[in-house]
């Protein structure tokens, strides 16, 4: 991949804050962010925890008559890509409308407002849907709302691929710079704390049945046991780096040096997961060696499986305990769609600071192998990261990220 | 009869429950004459308003009514046809 992407505004809403600071700080303290699900009842079901955003009004961000038609996770994508491109400073009006686009990340698109439509289907309302209902639940949803309120008439596209896609659409909206695009709104926001999404969801068998909020999400840990779901996500402002210098971009957060998806083989096949492969060519399209990595923010599935395969990945490529790893997500859940988009913001976060948060919670089994940041978070010159992401169903991204010059 | 006539208090509230008001759509004014567009309120708006419109009265608005009828004062006019038609057919 050529030098030419850059990150240039960030955009977070995750159970651990609503904008940079507050994430942040949180996400450097390691606060425990994970609670009982209060956005609907969850009494029925094994799993009963979540990490959810508290305190978004999405009338304090958008016009009453938006609110109107769209999913929670589209108001919350919306309030971030806000964030997003406030924070690159950039003037839209400066960058010709067919050179900016948006790429978002999707699992399956507005659950709450899907499931509360259908409910009307067999309630005394006579079976009429709401005119919004034929497209808040869309998968797309998110990158049309944002295309339509800021004006995105450039490349545009909504990637499906579980977890993995929310590094998909990073290395998406790289390429289409690479293709000439000047600025692409990127990454993934989800909101799966519904009852229709929670069902989705049980039927992996996935999730985490543990009670005890800060023992119910312990990836790497004897004791994992699945995980907790979480709400959130964050979207970048992308821009071609020549475009950004040339009109005085006050943060380049950092590079996107390199991307590569895979699949996994059949189940039962024997061959190994295609998550080391995929960070092997993420790494190829850097043009970096393992060596040169600094951090590398974990999947973190959180099932002794998982984190085994995971761990095998990273000690094949980095060698025993060869590289710091950290799992931050342990305090918030795992965001869907928007889980991945969220670790690249505390990549570079990580990069600006030269602090890696720790994965909280956390005693990782030993036999792993991996040098796991856990406690405190660690200090240390953060050059280059590498994300890692996994979805049910056999999905595989890698992300490279580099600190510019 | 005069149980099913639609006012133009009708059509505001309906409005306001279906597609909201925000500040460029002001409803509290003199708006009988004003192009929806010009309210705030797209096509979806007014689909969404039309439904509402046929579920409350029980009648049928064709696509015409909405996409022809493009100011407040057109849209009532409309319905009262409809709602007449109704009561006399």
């Amino acid at each position: 991949m050529s030098a030419g992407a850059v990150i240039t505004g960030i955009g977070v809403l995750a159970p651990s804050g609503t904008g940079v600071k507050e994430f942040w700080d949180t996400t450097l303290i390691g606060k425990n962010m994970i609670g009982p699900v209060t956005r609907f009842d969850a009494s029925a079901h094994q799993a009963r925890l979540a990490g959810e955003i508290r305190g978004f009004d999405p009338a304090e961000h958008l016009p009453v008559r938006l609110v109107r038609q769209t999913d929670r996770m589209t108001q919350l994508a919306l309030a971030a890509a806000d964030q997003a491109l406030a924070d690159s400073g950039v003037r839209l009006e400066t960058v010709p409308a067919h050179q900016r686009g948006v790429v978002t990340a999707v699992a399956s698109g507005g659950s709450e407002f899907a499931q509360n439509e259908l409910r009307k289907m067999g309630g005394a309302g006579g079976g009429h849907l709401s005119a919004y209902a034929s497209f808040a639940w869309f998968p797309a949803v998110n990158s049309g709302q944002i295309s339509v309120r800021n004006d995105l008439r450039g490349p545009a596209g909504a990637l499906a691929g579980d977890h993995a896609a929310g590094l998909d659409a990073l290395g998406q909206a790289g390429r289409r710079i690479r293709g000439g695009a000047r600025l692409i709104v990127a990454g993934g926001v989800d909101a799966p704390v519904c009852s229709w999404a929670w069902a989705a969801h049980l039927s992996t068998g996935l999730l985490s049945t543990g009670r005890d909020p800060e023992r119910a999400y312990l990836p790497f840990d004897a004791a994992a046991r699945g995980h907790v779901l979480g709400e959130g996500g964050a979207l970048m402002t992308v821009e071609d780096e020549t475009a950004a210098r040339a009109r005085g971009a006050h943060t380049l957060y950092g590079r996107i040096a390199g991307h590569a998806s895979t699949l996994d083989p059949r189940p039962g096949s024997g061959r190994e997961p295609g998550l080391r492969r995929a960070a092997a060519l993420a790494l190829a399209d850097a043009g970096c060696r393992p060596a040169d990595v600094d951090v590398v923010f974990a999947d973190a599935a959180g099932t002794p499986r998982a984190d085994r395969e995971e761990a095998e990945a990273i000690t094949r490529l980095f060698g025993l305990r060869g590289v710091p790893v950290t799992a931050p997500k342990a305090a918030i859940g795992r965001l869907s769609s928007g889980g991945a988009p969220v670790d690249v913001v505390t990549a570079l976060l990580a990069m600006r600071d030269g602090r890696i948060p720790a994965t909280p919670q956390v005693e990782p089994v030993l036999t792993y192998g991996l040098d796991l940041v856990t406690g405190r978070s660690r200090t240390a010159s953060v050059r280059t990261a590498l994300v890692l992401a996994r979805g049910h169903g056999g999905f595989n991204a890698a992300l490279v990220l580099r600190a510019v010059d | 009869m005069s149980e099913h006539h639609f006012t133009i208090d009708d059509l505001k509230r309906i409005l306001f429950e279906g597609a909201g008001a925000d500040e460029s759509a002001a409803l509290g004014g003199d708006i009988l004459d004003t192009d929806f567009e010009n309210l705030g309120y797209d096509s979806l708006a007014l689909l969404e308003t039309g439904g509402r419109i046929e579920r409350e009265y029980g009648i049928t608005l064709d696509d015409e009514v909405l996409n022809d009828n493009r100011t407040p004062r057109a849209l009532v006019e409309a319905v009262n046809d409809n709602l007449r038609r109704v009561a006399g057919g």
